[in-house]
Protein backbone atom coordinates (compact mmCIF):
# COMPACT_ATOMS: atom_id res chain seq x y z
CA UNK A 1 0.00 0.00 0.00
CA UNK A 2 1.25 3.56 -0.99
CA UNK A 3 0.17 6.29 1.54
CA UNK A 4 1.17 9.85 0.52
CA UNK A 5 2.63 11.80 3.69
CA UNK A 6 2.61 15.19 4.76
CA UNK A 7 6.10 16.96 4.05
CA UNK A 8 6.44 15.45 0.69
CA UNK A 9 9.28 16.65 -1.60
CA UNK A 10 7.83 19.46 -3.78
CA UNK A 11 6.88 18.06 -7.41
CA UNK A 12 8.55 20.76 -9.01
CA UNK A 13 11.41 20.65 -6.79
CA UNK A 14 14.68 21.00 -9.41
CA UNK A 15 17.35 18.23 -8.11
CA UNK A 16 20.06 19.07 -6.54
CA UNK A 17 22.68 16.23 -6.66
CA UNK A 18 24.69 17.66 -3.48
CA UNK A 19 22.22 16.46 -1.65
CA UNK A 20 22.87 12.74 -2.61
CA UNK A 21 20.13 9.78 -1.48
CA UNK A 22 18.27 10.56 1.93
CA UNK A 23 16.17 8.77 4.20
CA UNK A 24 13.94 10.20 6.46
CA UNK A 25 11.80 7.81 8.48
CA UNK A 26 11.33 4.99 6.02
CA UNK A 27 9.55 2.12 6.79
CA UNK A 28 8.14 -0.47 4.64
CA UNK A 29 5.79 -3.19 4.98
CA UNK A 30 4.33 -6.07 2.94
CA UNK A 31 0.54 -5.98 4.07
CA UNK A 32 1.53 -7.10 7.82
CA UNK A 33 4.54 -7.76 7.57
CA UNK A 34 7.12 -5.17 8.37
CA UNK A 35 10.61 -5.14 6.31
CA UNK A 36 11.85 -2.21 7.23
CA UNK A 37 11.45 0.63 10.14
CA UNK A 38 12.50 3.86 10.98
CA UNK A 39 15.41 4.56 8.59
CA UNK A 40 17.06 7.67 8.97
CA UNK A 41 20.18 8.62 6.90
CA UNK A 42 21.57 10.13 3.44
CA UNK A 43 24.27 8.23 1.50
CA UNK A 44 26.81 10.64 0.06
CA UNK A 45 29.53 8.24 -0.22
CA UNK A 46 30.93 6.99 -4.15
CA UNK A 47 30.46 3.27 -2.90
CA UNK A 48 27.87 2.30 -0.57
CA UNK A 49 27.35 -1.38 0.29
CA UNK A 50 24.62 -2.82 1.79
CA UNK A 51 24.96 -6.48 4.06
CA UNK A 52 22.44 -9.02 5.91
CA UNK A 53 21.21 -11.98 6.15
CA UNK A 54 18.28 -13.47 3.95
CA UNK A 55 15.16 -11.40 4.53
CA UNK A 56 17.11 -8.73 6.41
CA UNK A 57 15.01 -6.04 4.36
CA UNK A 58 18.37 -5.14 2.20
CA UNK A 59 16.23 -5.97 -1.11
CA UNK A 60 13.68 -3.53 -0.18
CA UNK A 61 16.38 -1.10 0.74
CA UNK A 62 17.90 -1.36 -2.48
CA UNK A 63 14.26 -1.03 -4.75
CA UNK A 64 13.16 2.29 -2.33
CA UNK A 65 16.43 3.76 -4.13
CA UNK A 66 14.96 4.34 -7.55
CA UNK A 67 11.37 3.71 -6.52
CA UNK A 68 10.30 0.27 -7.65
CA UNK A 69 9.39 0.42 -3.95
CA UNK A 70 7.70 3.41 -2.25
CA UNK A 71 7.86 3.66 1.54
CA UNK A 72 4.69 2.78 3.61
CA UNK A 73 6.31 5.03 5.88
CA UNK A 74 8.68 7.92 5.82
CA UNK A 75 10.34 9.83 2.66
CA UNK A 76 13.22 8.74 0.18
CA UNK A 77 14.94 11.60 -1.69
CA UNK A 78 17.04 11.47 -4.62
CA UNK A 79 19.07 14.56 -5.22
CA UNK A 80 16.46 16.14 -3.41
CA UNK A 81 13.95 14.30 -5.50
CA UNK A 82 10.77 12.36 -3.84
CA UNK A 83 10.30 8.73 -5.21
CA UNK A 84 7.14 9.14 -4.19
CA UNK A 85 6.36 12.23 -6.50
CA UNK A 86 9.00 12.66 -9.10
CA UNK A 87 9.27 8.26 -9.91
CA UNK A 88 10.21 9.29 -13.40
CA UNK A 89 12.72 12.04 -12.53
CA UNK A 90 14.33 9.72 -9.91
CA UNK A 91 14.60 6.57 -12.34
CA UNK A 92 16.43 8.81 -14.94
CA UNK A 93 18.92 9.34 -11.98
CA UNK A 94 19.01 6.43 -10.21
CA UNK A 95 19.78 2.96 -12.23
CA UNK A 96 19.34 -0.32 -10.94
CA UNK A 97 20.68 -3.89 -11.67
CA UNK A 98 19.09 -6.87 -10.55
CA UNK A 99 20.19 -10.34 -9.26
CA UNK A 100 19.05 -12.29 -12.72
CA UNK A 101 20.08 -10.63 -15.68
CA UNK A 102 18.05 -13.08 -17.55
CA UNK A 103 14.86 -10.68 -15.88
CA UNK A 104 16.11 -7.80 -16.82
CA UNK A 105 17.40 -8.55 -20.53
CA UNK A 106 14.46 -7.28 -22.47
CA UNK A 107 15.34 -7.79 -26.44
CA UNK A 108 16.36 -10.90 -28.14
CA UNK A 109 19.63 -9.46 -28.87
CA UNK A 110 22.43 -7.74 -27.11
CA UNK A 111 22.74 -4.13 -29.19
CA UNK A 112 19.05 -3.70 -29.18
CA UNK A 113 18.79 -4.99 -25.61
CA UNK A 114 21.12 -2.03 -24.87
CA UNK A 115 19.33 0.41 -26.75
CA UNK A 116 15.84 -0.15 -25.13
CA UNK A 117 16.84 2.21 -22.29
CA UNK A 118 18.02 4.91 -24.36
CA UNK A 119 14.51 4.63 -26.74
CA UNK A 120 12.66 4.89 -23.89
CA UNK A 121 14.57 7.84 -22.89
CA UNK A 122 13.66 9.25 -26.55
CA UNK A 123 18.00 9.81 -27.74
CA UNK A 124 18.05 10.34 -31.37
CA UNK A 125 18.63 7.25 -32.98
CA UNK A 126 22.19 8.54 -34.48
CA UNK A 127 23.31 9.17 -31.08
CA UNK A 128 21.73 6.11 -29.41
CA UNK A 129 23.56 4.20 -32.07
CA UNK A 130 26.87 5.59 -30.99
CA UNK A 131 26.17 5.13 -26.83
CA UNK A 132 25.82 1.77 -27.58
CA UNK A 133 28.46 0.94 -29.36
CA UNK A 134 30.37 2.53 -26.85
CA UNK A 135 28.87 0.48 -23.79
CA UNK A 136 29.66 -2.67 -26.11
CA UNK A 137 33.15 -1.95 -26.15
CA UNK A 138 33.33 -0.51 -22.50
CA UNK A 139 31.69 -4.08 -21.32
CA UNK A 140 33.87 -6.08 -23.49
CA UNK A 141 30.57 -6.90 -25.46
CA UNK A 142 31.30 -5.61 -29.27
CA UNK A 143 31.78 -8.94 -30.61
CA UNK A 144 28.28 -9.77 -29.63
CA UNK A 145 26.15 -6.72 -30.88
CA UNK A 146 24.11 -9.42 -32.86
CA UNK A 147 24.02 -12.15 -31.00
CA UNK A 148 21.37 -13.56 -29.34
CA UNK A 149 21.34 -12.88 -25.66
CA UNK A 150 20.05 -16.35 -24.07
CA UNK A 151 23.29 -17.69 -25.86
CA UNK A 152 25.54 -15.45 -23.53
CA UNK A 153 27.07 -17.08 -20.82
CA UNK A 154 25.97 -15.83 -17.12
CA UNK A 155 28.88 -13.06 -17.04
CA UNK A 156 28.15 -11.82 -20.29
CA UNK A 157 24.43 -11.73 -19.16
CA UNK A 158 25.29 -9.67 -16.06
CA UNK A 159 27.67 -7.12 -17.99
CA UNK A 160 24.60 -6.84 -20.68
CA UNK A 161 22.00 -5.78 -17.95
CA UNK A 162 24.32 -3.29 -16.56
CA UNK A 163 25.32 -2.14 -20.17
CA UNK A 164 21.46 -1.75 -20.59
CA UNK A 165 21.68 0.43 -17.29
CA UNK A 166 24.67 2.45 -17.42
CA UNK A 167 24.21 3.67 -20.77
CA UNK A 168 21.13 5.64 -20.23
CA UNK A 169 23.90 7.75 -17.75
CA UNK A 170 22.08 7.35 -14.40
CA UNK A 171 24.40 9.45 -11.37
CA UNK A 172 23.73 6.46 -9.25
CA UNK A 173 23.54 2.87 -10.02
CA UNK A 174 21.96 0.20 -7.49
CA UNK A 175 23.20 -3.17 -7.81
CA UNK A 176 20.51 -5.74 -5.89
CA UNK A 177 23.21 -9.15 -5.37
CA UNK A 178 25.26 -8.62 -8.91
CA UNK A 179 27.48 -11.52 -8.67
CA UNK A 180 25.04 -13.85 -7.09
CA UNK A 181 24.81 -15.96 -10.03
CA UNK A 182 28.81 -16.07 -11.14
CA UNK A 183 31.37 -17.79 -11.28
CA UNK A 184 34.61 -15.93 -9.79
CA UNK A 185 36.05 -15.29 -12.72
CA UNK A 186 32.88 -13.24 -13.56
CA UNK A 187 32.41 -12.65 -9.99
CA UNK A 188 35.79 -10.16 -10.44
CA UNK A 189 34.93 -8.94 -13.41
CA UNK A 190 32.07 -7.33 -12.28
CA UNK A 191 33.58 -6.46 -8.97
CA UNK A 192 36.41 -4.76 -11.25
CA UNK A 193 33.93 -2.97 -13.61
CA UNK A 194 31.65 -1.45 -10.43
CA UNK A 195 34.77 -0.73 -8.55
CA UNK A 196 36.16 0.80 -11.86
CA UNK A 197 32.20 3.35 -11.99
CA UNK A 198 32.53 6.91 -12.07
CA UNK A 199 28.59 6.62 -10.57
CA UNK A 200 27.56 7.07 -6.72
CA UNK A 201 27.08 2.64 -6.57
CA UNK A 202 24.81 1.12 -3.65
CA UNK A 203 25.70 -2.29 -3.98
CA UNK A 204 23.17 -5.04 -1.94
CA UNK A 205 25.27 -8.36 -1.63
CA UNK A 206 26.07 -11.61 0.25
CA UNK A 207 30.09 -11.23 -1.54
CA UNK A 208 31.93 -9.25 1.66
CA UNK A 209 34.88 -9.73 -0.73
CA UNK A 210 33.16 -7.21 -3.17
CA UNK A 211 32.97 -4.76 -0.10
CA UNK A 212 36.29 -4.03 0.92
CA UNK A 213 37.63 -0.81 -0.67
CA UNK A 214 34.15 0.34 -0.41
CA UNK A 215 33.33 3.98 1.55
CA UNK A 216 30.53 3.18 4.00
CA UNK A 217 29.00 -0.27 4.29
CA UNK A 218 25.67 -0.95 6.18
CA UNK A 219 24.84 -4.01 7.97
CA UNK A 220 20.75 -4.51 7.91
CA UNK A 221 18.95 -6.73 10.23
CA UNK A 222 15.66 -7.41 10.95
CA UNK A 223 14.51 -4.37 9.06
CA UNK A 224 16.79 -1.63 10.64
CA UNK A 225 20.34 -0.51 9.93
CA UNK A 226 22.14 -2.38 13.08
CA UNK A 227 26.26 -1.27 12.25
CA UNK A 228 26.97 1.67 9.79
CA UNK A 229 30.78 2.35 9.07
CA UNK A 230 33.70 1.84 6.64
CA UNK A 231 34.10 -1.77 5.62
CA UNK A 232 36.70 -3.49 8.41
CA UNK A 233 34.40 -2.46 11.37
CA UNK A 234 31.43 -2.91 9.81
CA UNK A 235 31.72 -6.50 8.24
CA UNK A 236 33.04 -7.13 11.76
CA UNK A 237 30.01 -6.49 13.03
CA UNK A 238 27.99 -8.11 10.56
CA UNK A 239 30.16 -11.39 10.81
CA UNK A 240 29.40 -11.01 14.71
CA UNK A 241 25.97 -11.14 14.14
CA UNK A 242 26.24 -13.88 11.95
CA UNK A 243 28.20 -16.03 14.63
CA UNK A 244 26.07 -15.15 17.23
CA UNK A 245 22.98 -16.52 15.33
CA UNK A 246 24.59 -20.16 14.96
CA UNK B 1 16.86 -24.26 -27.58
CA UNK B 2 18.08 -22.00 -30.28
CA UNK B 3 16.10 -19.13 -31.84
CA UNK B 4 19.09 -17.70 -33.46
CA UNK B 5 16.84 -15.86 -35.66
CA UNK B 6 19.00 -12.64 -37.42
CA UNK B 7 22.30 -13.60 -38.94
CA UNK B 8 24.57 -10.52 -39.43
CA UNK B 9 26.07 -10.00 -42.97
CA UNK B 10 26.94 -6.92 -45.33
CA UNK B 11 24.34 -7.74 -48.12
CA UNK B 12 21.90 -5.98 -50.33
CA UNK B 13 19.18 -7.90 -48.89
CA UNK B 14 20.30 -7.11 -44.97
CA UNK B 15 19.94 -3.18 -46.28
CA UNK B 16 16.37 -3.10 -47.53
CA UNK B 17 14.29 -1.81 -45.07
CA UNK B 18 12.22 -4.76 -42.85
CA UNK B 19 8.82 -2.96 -43.74
CA UNK B 20 9.82 -3.63 -48.24
CA UNK B 21 10.64 -7.32 -47.17
CA UNK B 22 7.92 -8.23 -44.98
CA UNK B 23 5.40 -6.64 -47.93
CA UNK B 24 7.72 -9.04 -50.17
CA UNK B 25 6.74 -11.98 -48.15
CA UNK B 26 2.98 -10.96 -47.48
CA UNK B 27 2.81 -10.20 -51.42
CA UNK B 28 4.86 -13.37 -52.44
CA UNK B 29 2.37 -16.24 -50.36
CA UNK B 30 -0.54 -14.29 -51.59
CA UNK B 31 0.90 -14.77 -55.25
CA UNK B 32 2.50 -18.02 -54.38
CA UNK B 33 -1.49 -19.48 -53.27
CA UNK B 34 -2.48 -17.80 -56.62
CA UNK B 35 -0.47 -18.82 -59.41
CA UNK B 36 0.00 -22.12 -57.80
CA UNK B 37 1.45 -24.65 -60.34
CA UNK B 38 5.15 -26.55 -60.37
CA UNK B 39 6.83 -23.76 -62.57
CA UNK B 40 5.56 -21.10 -60.30
CA UNK B 41 6.25 -22.97 -57.23
CA UNK B 42 9.57 -24.49 -58.67
CA UNK B 43 10.74 -21.33 -59.78
CA UNK B 44 9.87 -18.82 -56.46
CA UNK B 45 11.79 -21.72 -54.08
CA UNK B 46 14.93 -21.99 -56.59
CA UNK B 47 14.82 -17.55 -56.07
CA UNK B 48 14.46 -18.07 -52.18
CA UNK B 49 17.13 -20.01 -52.63
CA UNK B 50 18.95 -18.02 -54.58
CA UNK B 51 18.74 -14.74 -52.50
CA UNK B 52 19.12 -16.37 -49.19
CA UNK B 53 22.44 -18.40 -49.82
CA UNK B 54 23.73 -16.14 -52.42
CA UNK B 55 22.89 -12.62 -52.08
CA UNK B 56 22.03 -12.57 -48.22
CA UNK B 57 24.77 -14.96 -47.77
CA UNK B 58 22.87 -16.93 -44.81
CA UNK B 59 24.61 -19.92 -44.12
CA UNK B 60 22.32 -23.18 -45.05
CA UNK B 61 22.77 -24.59 -41.78
CA UNK B 62 20.04 -21.30 -40.93
CA UNK B 63 17.11 -22.23 -43.37
CA UNK B 64 17.89 -26.22 -42.81
CA UNK B 65 16.75 -25.61 -39.20
CA UNK B 66 14.02 -23.86 -40.37
CA UNK B 67 12.85 -26.88 -42.75
CA UNK B 68 13.82 -29.34 -40.19
CA UNK B 69 11.35 -27.47 -38.19
CA UNK B 70 8.43 -28.10 -40.30
CA UNK B 71 9.77 -31.30 -41.89
CA UNK B 72 7.01 -33.56 -40.06
CA UNK B 73 3.90 -31.28 -41.11
CA UNK B 74 4.80 -31.46 -44.29
CA UNK B 75 5.41 -35.07 -44.31
CA UNK B 76 2.22 -35.73 -42.87
CA UNK B 77 0.41 -33.23 -45.51
CA UNK B 78 2.04 -35.26 -48.01
CA UNK B 79 0.86 -38.25 -46.84
CA UNK B 80 -2.59 -37.52 -46.15
CA UNK B 81 -3.13 -36.12 -49.93
CA UNK B 82 -1.77 -39.54 -50.90
CA UNK B 83 -4.24 -41.79 -49.10
CA UNK B 84 -7.37 -38.90 -50.35
CA UNK B 85 -6.26 -38.31 -53.76
CA UNK B 86 -4.29 -42.27 -54.50
CA UNK B 87 -0.85 -41.97 -55.54
CA UNK B 88 -0.23 -40.69 -58.90
CA UNK B 89 -2.59 -37.49 -58.33
CA UNK B 90 -1.19 -37.46 -54.57
CA UNK B 91 1.92 -36.67 -54.89
CA UNK B 92 1.38 -33.97 -57.67
CA UNK B 93 -1.34 -32.12 -55.23
CA UNK B 94 0.68 -32.96 -52.18
CA UNK B 95 3.81 -32.34 -53.32
CA UNK B 96 2.85 -28.74 -55.29
CA UNK B 97 1.69 -28.04 -51.49
CA UNK B 98 4.88 -28.89 -49.61
CA UNK B 99 6.52 -27.46 -51.70
CA UNK B 100 5.02 -24.16 -51.85
CA UNK B 101 5.02 -24.24 -48.06
CA UNK B 102 8.57 -24.95 -47.69
CA UNK B 103 9.40 -22.18 -50.01
CA UNK B 104 7.22 -20.02 -47.77
CA UNK B 105 8.87 -20.93 -44.52
CA UNK B 106 12.19 -20.68 -46.15
CA UNK B 107 11.44 -16.87 -47.20
CA UNK B 108 10.25 -16.25 -44.23
CA UNK B 109 13.37 -17.39 -42.89
CA UNK B 110 15.34 -15.28 -44.91
CA UNK B 111 13.34 -12.26 -44.23
CA UNK B 112 13.90 -12.93 -40.27
CA UNK B 113 17.89 -14.12 -40.91
CA UNK B 114 18.25 -10.31 -42.59
CA UNK B 115 16.16 -8.12 -40.85
CA UNK B 116 16.73 -7.25 -37.12
CA UNK B 117 14.11 -7.70 -34.55
CA UNK B 118 14.42 -3.78 -33.34
CA UNK B 119 13.31 -3.16 -37.39
CA UNK B 120 10.96 -5.45 -37.02
CA UNK B 121 9.51 -4.54 -34.42
CA UNK B 122 9.65 -0.75 -35.81
CA UNK B 123 7.60 -2.26 -38.62
CA UNK B 124 4.57 -3.36 -36.10
CA UNK B 125 5.13 -0.33 -34.18
CA UNK B 126 4.18 1.60 -37.54
CA UNK B 127 1.32 -1.20 -38.37
CA UNK B 128 -0.01 -0.91 -35.26
CA UNK B 129 -0.13 3.30 -35.52
CA UNK B 130 -3.54 3.87 -36.09
CA UNK B 131 -4.78 2.04 -32.95
CA UNK B 132 -4.06 4.90 -31.25
CA UNK B 133 -7.06 6.29 -32.13
CA UNK B 134 -8.52 3.69 -29.98
CA UNK B 135 -6.30 4.17 -26.89
CA UNK B 136 -3.03 1.31 -27.77
CA UNK B 137 -0.31 2.53 -27.72
CA UNK B 138 1.98 0.65 -30.47
CA UNK B 139 5.25 0.56 -28.48
CA UNK B 140 4.08 -1.21 -26.34
CA UNK B 141 2.93 -4.14 -28.93
CA UNK B 142 6.19 -3.71 -30.45
CA UNK B 143 7.79 -4.57 -26.77
CA UNK B 144 5.55 -7.37 -26.67
CA UNK B 145 6.98 -8.97 -29.54
CA UNK B 146 10.49 -8.32 -28.66
CA UNK B 147 9.98 -9.64 -25.31
CA UNK B 148 8.21 -13.13 -26.79
CA UNK B 149 11.10 -13.76 -28.90
CA UNK B 150 13.25 -12.58 -25.88
CA UNK B 151 11.80 -15.10 -23.46
CA UNK B 152 10.47 -18.10 -25.40
CA UNK B 153 14.35 -19.52 -24.95
CA UNK B 154 14.62 -18.55 -21.22
CA UNK B 155 10.98 -20.57 -20.49
CA UNK B 156 12.61 -22.93 -22.66
CA UNK B 157 15.42 -23.57 -20.62
CA UNK B 158 14.01 -23.16 -17.43
CA UNK B 159 11.63 -26.05 -18.41
CA UNK B 160 14.66 -27.65 -18.87
CA UNK B 161 16.43 -27.13 -15.56
CA UNK B 162 13.22 -28.05 -13.71
CA UNK B 163 13.15 -31.22 -15.90
CA UNK B 164 16.65 -32.06 -15.14
CA UNK B 165 15.86 -31.35 -11.21
CA UNK B 166 12.64 -33.72 -11.15
CA UNK B 167 15.27 -36.22 -13.22
CA UNK B 168 17.77 -35.85 -10.54
CA UNK B 169 15.62 -36.68 -7.94
CA UNK B 170 14.00 -40.13 -9.19
CA UNK B 171 11.07 -38.46 -11.12
CA UNK B 172 9.88 -39.51 -14.24
CA UNK B 173 10.98 -37.20 -17.27
CA UNK B 174 7.93 -38.05 -20.11
CA UNK B 175 5.08 -38.70 -20.29
CA UNK B 176 1.71 -37.29 -18.74
CA UNK B 177 3.26 -37.16 -15.20
CA UNK B 178 6.59 -35.28 -16.24
CA UNK B 179 4.64 -33.03 -17.30
CA UNK B 180 2.23 -32.65 -14.53
CA UNK B 181 5.22 -32.27 -12.07
CA UNK B 182 7.11 -29.35 -14.46
CA UNK B 183 3.74 -27.42 -15.22
CA UNK B 184 3.54 -25.94 -11.58
CA UNK B 185 7.07 -24.99 -10.30
CA UNK B 186 6.98 -23.76 -14.39
CA UNK B 187 4.58 -21.18 -13.52
CA UNK B 188 5.65 -20.45 -10.23
CA UNK B 189 8.86 -19.30 -12.30
CA UNK B 190 7.54 -17.51 -14.43
CA UNK B 191 5.13 -15.56 -12.47
CA UNK B 192 8.42 -14.53 -10.48
CA UNK B 193 10.43 -13.55 -13.28
CA UNK B 194 7.43 -11.79 -14.79
CA UNK B 195 7.40 -9.66 -11.49
CA UNK B 196 11.13 -8.99 -11.58
CA UNK B 197 10.75 -7.93 -15.53
CA UNK B 198 8.12 -5.85 -14.45
CA UNK B 199 10.25 -3.93 -12.32
CA UNK B 200 13.36 -4.11 -14.62
CA UNK B 201 10.62 -2.28 -17.26
CA UNK B 202 9.93 -0.01 -14.59
CA UNK B 203 13.63 1.04 -13.93
CA UNK B 204 14.60 1.24 -17.17
CA UNK B 205 11.94 3.75 -18.17
CA UNK B 206 9.22 1.41 -20.20
CA UNK B 207 6.82 4.22 -18.49
CA UNK B 208 8.04 6.72 -20.78
CA UNK B 209 7.31 4.99 -24.21
CA UNK B 210 5.14 6.50 -26.40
Amino acid sequence: MRRRRSGSADPAAVADPARGIELHGVGHAYGERTVLTDLTLTLHEQRVGVVGANGSGKSTFARLLNGLVVPTDGEVLVDGLSTATQLRAVRRRVGFVFQDPDAQIVHPTVAEDVAYGLQNQGVPAAERDARVADALVRFGLDGHADHPAHLLSGGQKQLLAIAGVLVMRPARVVFDEPTTLLDLLNTRRVAELIGGLAEQVVVVTHDLDLLTDFDRVLVVDRGRVVADDVPAPALAAYRALMDARR
Amino acid sequence: MTLALYVPRASPVHRLPAGAKLLALAVGSVLLFVLSSWPVVLGALAGVLVVGLLTARLPAAALWRQARAVLWFLLALLVVHVVVDGWREGLDTGGLAVVRLLTLVLAAAVVTATSRVSAMVAVVERVCGPLRLVGVRPARIGLLVAMTLRFIPVVSERAARIREAQAARGGAVRGPRALAVTVVPLLVQVLVLAHTLAEALDARGADSES
